[in-house]
């Protein structure tokens, strides 16, 4: 393709810096790696080639954009990423991650590792598995169909396509046992790792899912994944997503969720791992009556970056929104938040609320907080509030005074701050393992 | 029994004490022995909480000079919670909320911290557990209490009654009760002196700060002082507080300026 410069614009014009020349080449890059481990023929080679196009019309993210700001990509620049790959991981090494009474299916490097899943039985009208338990109509209704498909990561996932965890309850089906989708990665060498999930509620449904990203070691590599969660009417779904990712890894995830009328979604995101990591959350109310809650909680040690951005779209009447995200922050950690409420015209007698707070735990931690109301009905309850604080000197000394020495008391009041978050996962035994990480 | 020979818990000579730089405590002197009950009276901002966190070790009030000896070493340089395994207990003003940290569990983290502190073994959960419906009997608290998390939702009279539950867990050698009565309904305010006296023993000593000759119904102290302006200005028996509350702290301080 070969671009066209009138004279008029051409004294304005600078030549392409070599660093958005790198950006561009990485791009490139990631989407032959993303294309490279897509099995030969298959019938979603047509999503994967449109979603490729998209790729190759945007360039890769600086923080001259705007929603790129805090959160610099440019040390990912600098890793040399080769294609993920299969690899043979024993049920010892996952042992400590598995959860008792849930259905697990297994990813290992975006790979469907099926001697680690452990399905258990399920309702006739309950679909838990890989793409290829699902229809080519359920497939073609709902797969790479969420709004914001386009954007340039999720776009490269797409590109690479080839398989992803599938849950899909049917119309008034309640599942009680929670559904525990966990993405193993494990890398002797860099890799571009790409797991994706599709959940689907048909109307007055409800499900428990368990979005789960664990590394078996501390190695680098980039995971770049996508959950795409459908509502339909009445329907419930209660997702809870854990990012554990190795130290030293790259993690963008994105998560788009549509709900139609009166659906009811939770999710309730934990973040610890990555040197780096994004969660793009993006919620679409499309039906009267929905009703979002979103709990966050971020926890960042050393030189992790951290970052939150979310959107909430309310289209209809009566929908709410409640949000409450969380930062820890140590050492010289960064996080990031940037929470988007939109309330269009049509979204009259809406109630959104959202709340940021962040606890900094040492002079040089940092965090860039940003809340972005965009109200156009006028007949709306819209609320949010953000803090910054640090550990009070009066919480402490009431334990110490209780004889409980001065690093424990710090540690149980951090847990303090995090339990509002914590206390909403739907199982006790995760819970106690994310609690025993704080 | 107070006897000549009671040994001496607290001992606090010429005390001064600053808060951001501006002085606070002015010179203050007072000597408990065990098995004795003191109050300490006085107008708000005399200094009555900032002398109790003095002596709890609070990292904010800067002590500028004077001693404080307790059982016989120098309090002022341990740590808020080694004065706290030691035996020192402050039931606080204004006691403060952990959510997510279960009222049983903080209370046998503390406890235990004094146990290990002591030497000896730590009290597993079911012993714990016994332990702690015997110390609720003392002040009439409900067990469901010990699930809540500490003092969360709690109302202004519960929070002061958890507290009192923490010093009958703990077993202070000396109780400080930093106007435990505040707050408290009528009924609230008998159960928890109630406790108090239960808890006094001729082996610790309490050092009560009150604004009410009410609560010194219940518990009797042996000796009222007034402070005021960071030191305490008058000594006496517990009918100084009856003339305290008949006369309000005025003539007290003409006769402190007359004097000095
Ligand atoms: N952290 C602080 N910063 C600044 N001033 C303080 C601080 N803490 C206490 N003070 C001041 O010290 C003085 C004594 O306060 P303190 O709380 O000890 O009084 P008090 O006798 O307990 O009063 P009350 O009867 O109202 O409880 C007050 O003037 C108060 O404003
Ligand atoms: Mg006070």
């Amino acid at each position: 393709m070969s671009i066209q410069v009138s004279p008029a614009n051409l004294e304005f014009s600078k030549p392409v810096s070599s660093a958005a020349q790198a950006r561009a080449a990485y791009l490139t890059k990631l989407l032959h790696l993303a294309q490279s481990t897509v099995a030969e023929t298959s019938e979603l080679q047509a999503l994967r080639d449109h979603a490729a196009l998209r790729v190759q019309e945007q360039t890769f993210p600086s923080t001259r954009d705007e929603e790129w700001r805090f959160t610099d990509l440019s040390d990912l620049l600098a890793v040399e990423l080769a294609a993920a790959e299969r690899s043979a991981v024993t049920p010892d090494a996952i042992a400590r991650f598995v959860l008792p009474d849930t259905a697990r299916l297994v990813f290992v490097n975006g790979f469907y590792a099926p001697e680690l899943s452990d399905l258990g039985t399920f309702p006739a009208r309950l679909t838990v598995g890989n793409l290829s338990s699902a229809s080519d109509q359920q497939l073609q209704t709902y797969l790479g169909q969420q709004s914001g498909a386009e954007e340039v990561f999720t776009a490269l996932n797409t590109a690479g396509l080839s398989d992803a965890g599938f849950v899909f309850a049917a119309k008034n089906l309640v599942v009680d046992r929670p559904i525990h989708l966990l993405f193993v990665s494990t890398a002797s060498q860099p890799v571009l790792i790409q797991p994706r999930c599709l959940v689907v509620a048909e109307p007055n449904s409800s499900l428990t899912v368990i979005e789960d990203h664990i590394s078996l070691g501390e190695s680098v590599y980039f995971t770049n994944s996508v959950a795409e969660i459908w509502l339909a009417d009445n329907a419930q779904i209660t997702h809870t997503r854990i990012q554990r990712d190795s130290q030293s890894a790259f993690h963008i995830g994105k998560t788009a969720v549509s709900q139609a009328r009166s659906s009811r979604y939770t999710c309730t995101a934990v973040s610890f791992g990555a040197r780096l990591s994004r969660h793009n959350l993006n919620i679409y109310q499309t039906g009267e009556q929905t009703e979002t809650a979103l709990n966050g909680l971020t926890v960042l040690k050393g030189e992790q970056v951290g970052d939150t951005h979310s959107s909430i779209a309310l289209s209809k009447p009566y929908g709410t929104s409640r949000q409450v995200h969380k930062c820890i922050i140590d050492d010289r950690a960064h996080g990031i938040f940037n929470g988007k409420v939109f309330v269009p015209k049509a979204a009259q007698l809406t109630d959104a609320g959202q709340l940021n707070r962040t606890l900094l735990l040492s002079p040089k931690a940092r965090v860039d907080t940003k809340p972005q109301l965009e109200i156009v009905a006028d007949n709306v309850k819209c609320t949010h509030g953000a803090t910054v604080g640090q550990l009070e000197t009066d919480e402490l000394f009431y334990l110490q005074s209780r004889g409980i020495d001065a690093s424990s008391a710090r540690k149980l009041l951090v847990y303090a701050f995090a339990y509002e978050i914590l206390s909403q996962i739907p199982l006790e035994s995760l819970r106690q393992s994310l609690t025993s990480q704080l | 029994m107070i006897t000549e020979t009671s040994e001496t818990i607290l001992s606090v000579k010429d005390l001064t004490a600053n808060v951001d730089n501006t002085p606070i405590l002015k010179g203050m002197n007072l000597e408990i022995k065990a098995g004795e009950i003191h109050a300490i009276m006085g107008p708000n901002g005399s200094g009555k909480s900032t002398f109790s966190k003095v002596l709890a070790g609070h990292p904010d009030y800067e002590v500028t000079g004077g001693e404080v000896t307790y059982l016989g070493q120098n309090l002022l340089e341990l740590d808020p919670e080694e004065r706290a395994r030691s035996g020192v207990f402050l039931a606080f003003q204004y006691p403060l909320e952990i959510p997510g940290v279960s009222n049983l569990d903080f209370l046998r983290v503390a406890y235990n911290s004094k146990r290990k502190h002591a030497g000896l073994e730590e009290l597993d959960a079911f012993d714990f557990d016994d332990l702690v419906e015997q110390k609720l009997e003392i002040v009439k608290m409900d067990a469901s209490f010990l699930n809540r998390s500490v003092n969360e939702g709690f109302s202004g009279g519960e929070k002061k009654r958890n507290e009192i539950l923490q010093m009958a867990v703990l077993e202070p050698k000396l109780a400080i009760l930093d106007e435990t009565d505040s707050g408290l309904d009528i009924d609230a305010l008998r159960i928890v002196a109630n406790g108090v006296n239960q808890l006094s023993t001729p082996d610790n000593a309490m050092l009560i700060i009150t604004h009410y000759q009410r609560l010194l119904e219940y518990i009797v102290p042996d000796y009222v002082h007034v402070m005021a302006n960071g030191r305490i200005i008058r000594t006496g028996g517990k009918e100084l507080a009856l003339e305290l509350e008949e006369r309000g702290y005025d003539w007290v301080l003409e006769a402190e300026a007359v004097a000095s």
